[in-house]
């Protein structure tokens, strides 16, 4: 389920703020519902980016899906692990799994994202759809 | 949304159900990876109801049959099998579909579950002249397709007729779970397998699917879903309707010209057009083509060939087995050879993709 510390937007990004800097990843919940990961496409350093922005792309066998980005900002680096081992979203989405980094130009933006508690209420609204 | 009558165990197998042309259908149970991987090396268990089942019988069946689909019925005898086109008159698909000849004057057309209705509607049609009774009888059968190395020891627990002796495209009539089956050494996945016919209610249907599930534990096969079968068979390079064959691309462009008798005794519904096109050549062909950059070309990403859009990615998915990215797409004829490069836009970027042999995956006998 959701990690403690962390931050969440609706569309299952995750976001721990280190700083100047947030890292972003997917959820648990996400992977689960793109299935097997294959190929991360990831944003360039240096690329520039407005909150909901699509910063990169998942493709799973099933289907590609955006991650997004979910602060404004600028990309300062992106997990290159995932070139080899793209699995890694699977295995462990909240840990070596991360997708990017990117600087905190608003830290107000943080204040809109959900926390572990408001998630976990989110997911089961989802699920009772 | 329509159920199969095994629709009850996808939900206990707890299978991620999806809506696929209006049936609600398992798209995974453990995932497309695992259940692909289980197919190739063990097994995997399908529930393909949802595919339509037309019977032809009376004294005209086979002509009917030969006036209808692309392959010669004439060679088939009973308990034998043909994969065909069912053919406009330009000689595209309204349908691919397999033929099983039961006995004399009695035919059973396997058809996609897209299709039923349009093809039933076609088959009455242009078989009109006939001397032969066509008959839908989709809504009685469930199929249950069981794939994979370990497909005929798992099956051979639940009959009582041998499956040794039932060769690829064959089939036998058996009992399944001590209800009335036809057994047919068929498939959609590249692999050995059995593909099995039965009329049963709900209760009996997802209990056989069930037990298949339990009973193949022990041989390490799984449940598969919709998801699976869709990468299996394009590993294996056979064409899906709706993506890589259709109504306004002919056989000789799928490149399936080995089911396609042109000589056949008696004429059918696309052959005029067939043997002018044979003549005159084709101008497009389908292909199999691999990425040489990184990423996923899927149905209806855009080609460029030398620079210029030529139609789309027909099928396309990343090959669980094989480890990389395929798909099939229609290409000029003059840039159809294995080697040619051509490119897809796969959102905002051109990646590169090259032509490859097909099938892309080949099962070692």
């Amino acid at each position: 389920m959701a990690q403690e510390n962390l931050l969440y937007s609706k569309d299952h990004e995750w976001v721990r703020r280190e700083g100047d800097e947030v890292v972003v990843g997917v959820t648990d919940y996400a992977q689960h519902e793109l299935g097997d990961v294959v190929y991360v496409d990831l944003p360039a350093v240096g690329k520039e980016l407005k909150k909901g922005d699509p910063a990169a792309n998942i493709e799973s066998v099933k289907a590609v899906s955006d991650v997004f980005a979910p602060v404004s900002g600028k990309i300062t680096s992106a997990n290159t692990k995932l070139g080899d081992t793209p699995e890694l979203v699977n295995q462990a989405p909240f840990g070596e799994g991360w997708i990017f980094r990117m600087s905190l130009t608003q830290a107000s933006e943080l204040s809109e994202l959900m926390d572990q508690k408001k998630y976990e209420e989110y997911l089961k609204g989802i699920a009772g759809e | 949304m329509k159920k199969t009558k095994i629709n009850e165990a996808h939900y206990v197998l707890k299978g991620k159900m999806v809506e696929f042309c209006g049936w609600d259908l398992p798209v995974q149970y453990s995932g497309v990876n695992t259940e692909h991987m289980a197919v190739r090396t063990t097994g995997g268990i399908f529930d393909v109801s949802h595919m339509g089942e037309i019977w032809f019988h009376g004294r005209d069946a086979l002509r009917a049959v030969q006036h209808l689909v692309s392959n010669d019925a004439s060679k088939l005898q009973p308990g034998k099998i043909q994969y065909a086109g069912l053919l406009t008159e330009s000689g595209c698909f309204v349908d691919d579909l397999l033929v099983y000849m039961m006995k004399e004057n009695e035919y059973l057309l396997v058809v996609n579950a897209a299709n039923i209705e349009k093809d039933f509607q076609w088959m009455k049609k242009h078989a009109a002249q006939f001397d032969v009774q066509i008959e839908n009888r989709s809504e009685e059968y469930s199929q249950i397709a069981i794939q994979g190395p370990v497909a005929q020891k798992l099956v051979q627990e639940f009959t009582d007729i041998d499956l040794e002796p039932i060769g690829y495209y064959h089939f036998a009539p058996g009992r399944v779970h001590g209800m009335e089956a036809i057994i047919s050494r068929t498939g959609y996945t590249g692999e050995d397998g059995f593909e099995i016919y039965f009329k049963a209610d709900a209760a009996a249907a997802s209990r056989l699917f069930l037990d298949l599930a339990e009973k193949g534990e022990k041989y390490d096969a799984l449940p598969a879903g919709l998801g699976a079968r869709d990468t299996l068979r394009l590993e294996a390079k056979m064409a899906l309707y709706g993506n890589d064959i259709d109504d306004s691309h002919t056989v000789l462009e799928a490149d399936l010209g080995w089911i396609l008798k042109l000589k056949k005794e008696q004429p059918f519904v696309g052959q005029e057009a067939l043997v002018r096109q044979k003549q005159e050549g084709i101008r497009r062909k389908l292909v199999g083509f691999e990425l040489v950059d990184k990423g996923i070309a899927r149905h209806g990403y855009p080609l460029f060939v030398q620079g210029k859009e030529f139609g789309a990615v027909t099928s396309g998915t990343f090959a669980p087995f094989l480890k990389k990215p395929i798909g099939l797409a229609y290409l000029p004829l003059e840039n159809s050879a294995v080697g040619s490069e051509f490119q897809i836009g796969i959102r905002e970027k051109m990646a590169v993709a090259k032509v490859v042999e097909t099938p892309f995956y080949k099962r070692i006998k």
